[in-house]
């Protein structure tokens, strides 16, 4: 389980530009549980997702998976706990290595790399099985350079590279906003798929509330750099996205209140 | 041309070849521009020539120039990765240093081999003339080289290094260690640049402060004509192009300066190679142009 306790993080203190991204921001996802976040631009969910994924180092608070202290670690040394998949289709794999050195890499991520063969029969195989579940006739494509595959095509096989080896955490970082509505849902049901074949500890950051109702057990709502709304269960299954609109605009109306106190 | 400068040619483009394969590393697998090389392959120089003339064993002290070289690349590496300074600065800082080291090296500007056991002359069967003999014993010293390239490149730690060059974002999500792979690619690069430097001060009879002048200029030329000249992004037909444009190199500028009608002599080397670079860095953007695939 994910354990974020206290985050604050400021960028450009001190500076006009000073942004509070996280204020006191915490959260805590059970092993297992599928949780989607929604908030508005700037409420602080990528700078929340690359805290924990280590792209972003806190200025205080801890962040704990399983029980192991997280918070200063590096981005490659929580790798073997978390698992990414990013926004942007191209950031995912490596355009100049094939379908295969990619997945290869993916396949030790976490682990000690050494002088044996990236891409050996045994594992061909393995990733050729893998693709093949996608239905876009990639499985015959191993050696072709990922750089040939169109964004989908590339998004799709970052979810398989993401569950080729286990992970406690996985995170996905809006890995729909960038792609075509078609190629979005194609890659949202496969996520869906592969989240429950795994039964992935998941935290989906997403822009749309449709998704971040439709799928997953639990949401999340943010709003400056702090936990907003959390709803799961019975309560959540009775939201609409209407509903969850009227929170969000109650959110937002409250904290206009609340700078009108503070300047009259 | 006679058959001595041929094979004087193909001698020089076979251990330029170790420094294209260096520069193809840093610049190509890794996206590291790394002038380090100009003062790596006269250190590999100024390592063997020293130790040979001091009486060690020419393989002996071949394998300390490739170490030594392997130790410039990681210092390099090390200011780009721990200390935070731009690629391109830090190569330059180390390129200067090494200055310095090697004149230390030495302790002269130059040190002669004329007397000396090369790796080439304890080699040499008695039915061979030197001149055939060295550029042979090269052809097989590259082409393992070679050989053992594509397969480290294929290997785990291998396929790290190049990932981290190709995206080192997604390396670090993948669990790679870029610092250190960064660390790693730019020793083995400048290994070969050793190697080399170690190679060309046995066959040119010595070393010389001035040998380093312009060598990353003709690596990279050699990996731009080899580009040019056989494009592919697999990696086994990489190596082997940027081998081929080293020793095409060395064979256009043989040609250039033993045409007397041309007028060239030794000291318009590096305006050639200027130009010829410059050539083969316009030629694929003008055939692209023409053919109006991405024209404009």
């Amino acid at each position: 389980m994910l354990k974020a306790q206290d985050l604050h993080l400021t960028f450009n203190p001190g500076t006009p530009i000073e942004t509070l991204a996280l204020r006191g921001m915490s959260l805590e996802i059970p092993s297992g549980q599928f949780v989607t976040v929604i908030g508005s631009n700037g409420a602080g969910k990528s700078t929340f997702l690359n805290a924990v994924s280590g792209e972003q180092t806190v200025d205080s608070g801890c962040i704990e998976i399983d029980g192991i202290d997280m918070t200063r670690l590096p981005v490659w040394a929580r790798a073997r706990q978390v698992a990414r998949v990013f926004q942007d289709p191209l950031a995912g794999t490596c355009e100049d290595l094939t379908i295969e050195e990619n997945m290869a890499l993916a396949k030790m991520r976490g682990e000690r790399r050494g002088l044996s063969f990236a891409v050996k029969p045994a594992l061909r195989e393995e990733f050729r099985a893998q693709l093949s579940t996608l239905g876009l006739g990639l499985e015959n494509r191993l050696s072709d350079r990922i750089g040939l595959l169109s964004g989908g095509q590339r998004q799709a096989v970052s979810l398989l590279m993401a569950a080729l080896q286990p992970s406690r955490l996985l995170l996905l970082d809006e890995h729909t906003a960038a792609l075509d509505p078609r190629t979005a849902a194609f890659v949202l049901a496969l996520t869906v798929r592969i989240v429950n074949e795994h039964k992935l500890t998941t935290m989906m950051v997403t822009h749309s509330m449709r998704q971040a109702l439709d799928v997953g057990e639990r949401t999340v709502m943010l709003h400056q750099g702090q936990v907003v709304l959390d709803v799961a269960g019975k309560e959540r299954e009775g939201l609409d996205v209407h509903h969850l609109l009227d929170m969000f605009e109650k959110v937002r109306g409250e904290k206009i209140d609340d700078d009108k106190l503070l300047l009259s | 041309m006679s058959l001595y400068t041929l094979l004087g040619a193909l001698e020089i483009g076979l251990i330029f070849s170790l420094v294209a394969l260096g520069v193809y590393i840093s610049f190509r697998l890794l996206r590291f521009p790394d002038l380090t090389v100009d003062g790596s392959f006269p250190l590999g120089g100024a390592v063997a020539a020293t130790l040979i003339a001091a009486g060690t064993d020419p393989f002996v002290a071949t394998f300390a120039a490739m170490i030594a070289g392997a130790g410039a690349g990681l210092i390099t590496g090390w200011l780009n990765v721990r200390l935070k300074i731009m690629d391109l600065l830090a190569s330059i800082l180390m390129m200067i240093a090494l200055y310095s080291i090697n004149l230390r090296v030495m302790g002269k500007p130059n040190v002669p081999l004329i007397m000396e056991p090369t790796v080439f002359n304890i080699l040499q069967p008695e039915a061979l003339a030197d001149y055939v003999f060295r550029p042979l014993l090269l052809v097989f010293v590259v082409l393992a080289v070679k050989l053992l390239l594509d397969g480290f490149f294929a290997t785990q730690t291998g396929l790290a290094i190049r990932a981290t060059g190709s995206n080192a974002r997604m390396a670090r999500a993948q669990g790679v260690n870029t610092g250190m792979a960064v660390l790693a690619g730019m020793a083995v690069s400048n290994a070969l640049v050793g190697l080399a430097g170690a190679l060309f001060a046995q066959t040119q009879g010595g070393a010389d402060i001035s040998m380093g002048v312009g060598t990353i200029v003709i690596g990279l030329a050699a990996v731009i004509v080899g580009e040019s000249l056989l494009p592919s992004r697999k990696l086994y037909l990489a190596t082997l192009a940027v081998i081929v444009g080293a020793i095409v190199y060395r064979f256009f500028i043989a040609v250039a300066l033993n045409s007397d009608f041309i007028g060239l002599q030794a000291q318009d080397l590096n305006l050639v190679t200027a130009l010829l670079v410059t050539v083969a860095l316009v030629v694929p953007r003008l055939r692209q142009h023409w053919s109006g695939k991405k024209g404009g």
